[in-house]
């Protein structure tokens, strides 16, 4: 498919307050370091966007983010995501008054998809990304919520549909099977998801390599959410930016 | 740069702090103001705008800022809208229905065409290029090409070809990327979320 906007490179930062953290599969976390100090630096270095996810929210019910997206969103001039622990339109109004563009939501939007369209309607469908954590299951994916450990029953491409035509007008596909392997993207996911749903996909968990960002591209993403690979300094948004180019993909300069 | 004084209005939608924090980075300290005076005596006023067109002129209309808004512009004093903030200012939108705006500048907003690849909100960065000469204008000092960030679902069309300051293609849709008519200016792309690039173009309003 012809894309016709730069393919998106948005690091994200799993955040257990007041670290950056990174696991695999989202166990065994490991502390990285400061969110703040990573996000001006990915900032600094031509990110198209940052997105933080708060991945303790769910165990206390609300996000403990908006003291870092104050911080941050004063430094930082790209789209702001945030994510965990979103779960009411107060939510919505705390966040965006720290200085976040987008929320992303999971747990709120399955226990209650009216969230979606009322979101939608006081903020636009832009700053609604739909959060997708998808497991494999034989040949379908189902939703999970709480990081990959609650299942929902929710086939995700059912979900999707749905979820859009109540008001997200983004998704950030995290498939849960490739989160932080770095063995690359669950292509399949990325295609069954982008045919389905007309708004733009951020496709997260696997990337290891060029080549893992050149196929989920390929299959439909209109922008990578990088985490493992920048956060162990593997490559560089530059680097990645400069080899992107190389290869004929459109990228921000 | 003037020291000048911009008020950014706030009138009960939106994301107003992602703009006031990228003016204070450009060195303005911008005051956050529903309050209609203030709005009219301000220097500069900026009115940003998220959501859904009718919400926003319906919180204007609400919060008593609609004629403040509209004396301000007749006043010849920089104004900046932003996204739905610079989609208020044409006379009419069709997103949920038919809504009267401002009338400021004549033409429909309405929602963007889909097609092979293009997918609607229009979410990233596009790159700008002029409906008209950018020397003097809000975005002089631009070049052609540059990319600034967009997210919206909607955009306005100019019933007048000079209206069109620049310009951006997505698609089947050749989107109206900021106008310009005097003192009165508008950007369908955010400024405070398009880098470095933005930052120099808020500075720019700053100083006319």
């Amino acid at each position: 498919m012809k894309r016709q906007t730069p393919i998106r490179l948005i690091p994200r930062l799993d955040i257990k307050s007041p670290n950056l953290v990174k696991g695999i599969q989202f166990e065994g976390l490991r502390v990285m370091g400061d969110p703040a100090e990573h996000a001006l630096r990915y900032y600094r270095d031509g990110a198209d966007e940052l997105l933080y996810v708060d991945i303790v929210a769910s165990l206390y019910e609300r996000s403990g983010l908006s003291g870092l997206v104050g911080e941050t969103a004063s430094r930082i001039f790209v789209p702001l995501t945030v994510g965990g622990g979103i779960r009411t339109l107060e939510d919505f109004a705390a966040m965006f008054r720290s200085g976040a563009d987008k929320m992303a939501i999971n747990t709120a939007a399955i226990k209650d998809p009216e969230i979606l369209t009322q979101a939608s309607r006081a903020y636009g469908a832009q700053a609604v990304v739909l959060s997708i954590e998808a497991k494999r299951q034989g040949r379908s994916w189902e939703a999970y919520t709480d990081n990959g450990r609650e299942h929902t029953g929710l086939d995700v491409v059912d979900w999707c549909r749905k979820a859009v035509d109540l008001g997200a007008g983004e998704i950030l596909l995290t498939s849960v099977d490739r989160e932080g392997t770095r063995k690359g993207f669950d292509l399949d996911l990325i295609m069954a998801v982008s045919r389905s749903v007309p708004v733009p996909i951020i496709a997260g968990g696997g990337a290891g390599s060029i080549d893992h960002i050149a196929a989920a591209i390929d299959a439909g993403a209109d922008a990578i959410a990088l985490a493992t690979l920048l956060h162990h300094k593997d490559f560089t948004v530059p680097g990645l930016k400069a080899a992107l180019r190389n290869r004929g993909y459109s990228v921000r300069p | 740069m003037s020291s000048g004084q911009v008020a950014v209005l706030d009138y009960g939608i939106g994301n107003i702090h992602s703009v006031a924090k990228a003016l204070r980075a450009v060195g303005a300290t911008p005051l956050l103001t529903s309050d209609p005076d203030a709005a009219r005596g301000a220097e500069r006023l900026v009115v940003p705008g998220v959501g859904a067109f009718a919400d926003c002129i319906g919180c204007l209309t609400s919060h008593h800022l609609e004629e403040p808004v509209r004396e301000f512009i007749q006043g010849g004093r920089p104004f900046l809208g932003i996204c739905v903030g610079m989609q208020m200012l044409f006379s009419e939108s069709r997103e949920f229905g038919t809504h009267r705006g401002l009338g400021v500048f004549e033409g429909t907003v309405s929602r963007l065409s889909e097609g092979e690849g293009i997918k609607v909100p229009h979410i990233g960065w596009n790159s700008i290029q002029p409906g008209r000469s950018w020397s003097g204008s809000l975005l002089d000092g631009c070049a052609p090409g540059d990319m600034l960030y967009f997210a919206h679902s909607f955009s306005a069309t100019p019933t007048h070809e000079e209206d069109r300051l620049a310009n951006t293609g997505y698609g089947p849709n050749r989107i109206c990327a900021a106008v310009q008519k005097d003192n009165i200016m508008g950007t369908q792309f955010h400024p405070e979320k398009s880098g470095e690039l933005g930052l120099r173009i808020l500075k720019r309003f700053l100083s006319l």
